[in-house]
């Protein structure tokens, strides 16, 4: 999934010079962005082929480090540091907790080497390409000038979200609520369970 | 703004990254020597033994530096950088005077200097794991439960002072600063500062380290001066904190005369909450896991969302 995403980026990032000022000559923004997208696809594919497991969850560092500074150059700093501040400081650390309290074994372990990894592939190459499609379909011929646009600030983000997407902002934090809620009547129904619940 | 004064901001920036968590570790030698009455640290070199910072140099810079057989050395290695490296960013962010006196001013300030502080903590995970050693991953353990538990209070304090100021720059928020904002985030001030001080490992948070339980947790394995980085990391992260919580909540430069002497100010506040972390080491028992895990979750988070609902009312009221 995220190597599908950061083939995305690396097409979108090809194309974003070809409705405006051109190919040929790139900005160095635009050079940028094209070699972060290569360290996020490479980070990305070494996640899902090393065969240690917590340098698989360490790439995902960089991976995730990496599409924030995409954003960062498109202008998009808000979501930047929201990518940060959620991904990296909570669901990778949330993600290494729970490596650390089952297994994290230092050195290679062999049975990460499943026979899932062909079927996986299919997958993510399936992803990548309806991804990739649908990009290309929809901003083929956008362009940002990073120059003047400050389209990605916290008041232009805030306004759009509250104003145009509140229904669909609503709807998203009802469904979180509805899982926050699941896990709470999980985790006491198997205390329950066990005898020991409150 | 022009190349030379990026780089003379960024300079200036270092030099303050470099002086003052060495001015915090200097201090708590002092004062914990003092009001523990301890003889070492107030020994060396005479008036209240002024070498003792320049004696732990030498003394770390001497020793060996030893990875253990078992680690993974990459990651072992790397991991002491990865904790400190952040909070030398965050300061970029820090506005010291009114006006332009700041590194860099960030549009999503708050955002940018929570977010870059939440990664600080991925070096003592990394640390601990790659030890190869009980203690230190029972110490990476406790590290990422108690980020997970107080990062949300300390958003949640955040996002109150960014709600009362409509902004979420940091010079924004001083620029619109009052003097009955004192009172009216104190609560939030408060949960931040706590929560902040729980996310640093210091005392009376400091189960991750415990040196009676785990010997010194993530940090077990780490001689020489890959350890001295990860002791420098936790003093400019109570750097970072108290110039944090001094702009969020006390009103930063703010103050008399605050147009010639706004830096000063900054300073001086930031200095007596560095003292009151001192302070509180040398005065609070350590708290037990569970309690830590009972402060965040039933005191500080449902207290950081009420002074999310105080403030909100405020701010609907006065418009």
């Amino acid at each position: 999934m995220t190597a599908g995403l950061a083939a995305a980026t690396v097409a979108a990032a090809d194309l974003s010079g070809r409705g405006g000022p051109g190919f040929l000559s790139p900005t160095g923004a635009e050079v940028a962005f094209v070699l972060i997208g290569l360290v996020v696809l490479g980070s990305a594919l070494l996640v899902v082929t090393t065969s240690q497991i917590v340098h698989a969850a360490l790439w995902l560092v960089v991976t995730l480090g990496g599409l924030a500074a995409e954003y960062l150059l498109l202008t998009a700093e808000f979501i930047a540091w929201v990518q940060v501040l959620i991904y990296i400081g909570a669901v990778v650390v949330l993600l290494l907790f729970g490596l650390m309290l089952t297994r994290a074994p230092i050195g290679r372990s062999t049975e990460l080497d499943s026979l899932k990894r062909w079927p996986a592939v299919l997958v993510a190459v399936g992803a990548t390409a309806t991804l990739l499609t649908v990009v290309v379909d929809a901003f083929h011929s956008a362009y940002l000038d990073l120059g003047k646009t400050d389209d990605g600030s916290a008041r232009v983000t805030g306004e759009s979200l509250f104003r145009v997407w509140v229904l669909p902002f609503e709807v998203l934090s009802v469904l979180l609520l509805a899982a926050l809620i699941g896990a709470i009547v999980l985790s006491r129904g198997r205390a329950d369970a066990d005898g020991k619940g409150r | 703004m022009t190349v030379v004064e990026v780089l003379v901001r960024l300079a200036l920036v270092l030099a303050a990254f470099l002086v003052f968590p060495l001015v915090i570790g200097q201090t708590e030698h002092k004062v914990m020597g003092h009001m523990q009455a301890r003889v070492g640290p107030i020994y060396a070199g005479a008036f209240h033994g002024w070498a003792q910072l320049v004696a732990d140099g030498v003394k770390f810079a001497q020793k060996e530096d030893v990875v253990p057989a078992g680690a993974d050395r990459r990651v072992f290695r790397l991991a002491p950088a990865i904790a400190l490296i952040p909070y030398m960013v965050v300061l970029i962010a820090i506005p010291v005077g009114s006006g332009d006196l700041v590194g860099r001013s960030i549009d999503a300030g708050v955002f940018f200097v929570l977010a870059v502080m939440g990664v600080g903590v991925l070096g003592s995970l990394m640390g601990g794991w790659a030890s190869a050693n009980k203690f230190s991953l029972l110490g990476s353990l406790r590290t990422a439960a108690q980020l997970m538990a107080y990062e949300l209070p300390m958003l949640l304090a955040g996002a109150s002072v960014a709600m009362a100021a409509g902004t979420l720059s940091l010079t924004g928020i001083l620029g619109q600063w009052e003097w009955w904002w004192l009172p009216w985030q104190a609560v939030g001030g408060v949960v931040f500062f706590t929560a902040g001080l729980a996310e640093l490992q210091r005392p009376p948070f400091d189960m991750p380290v415990a040196d009676s339980e785990i010997i010194f947790g993530a940090y077990t394995e780490y001689t020489g001066l890959r350890f001295a980085l990860f002791l420098l990391a936790e003093y400019a992260g109570i750097l970072v904190l108290c110039a944090l919580t001094t702009v969020l909540f006390l009103g930063g430069w703010h103050g008399p005369w605050s147009d010639d002497l706004g830096w000063l100010w900054t300073l001086l506040k930031t200095g007596v909450l560095a003292f009151v972390v001192i302070w509180l080491r040398v005065s609070y028992p350590r708290l037990r896991e569970d309690q830590l895990q009972k402060l965040a979750w039933t005191g500080l988070i449902p207290l950081a969302l009420a002074q999310l609902v105080l403030t909100g009312v405020v701010r609907v009221a006065i418009a």
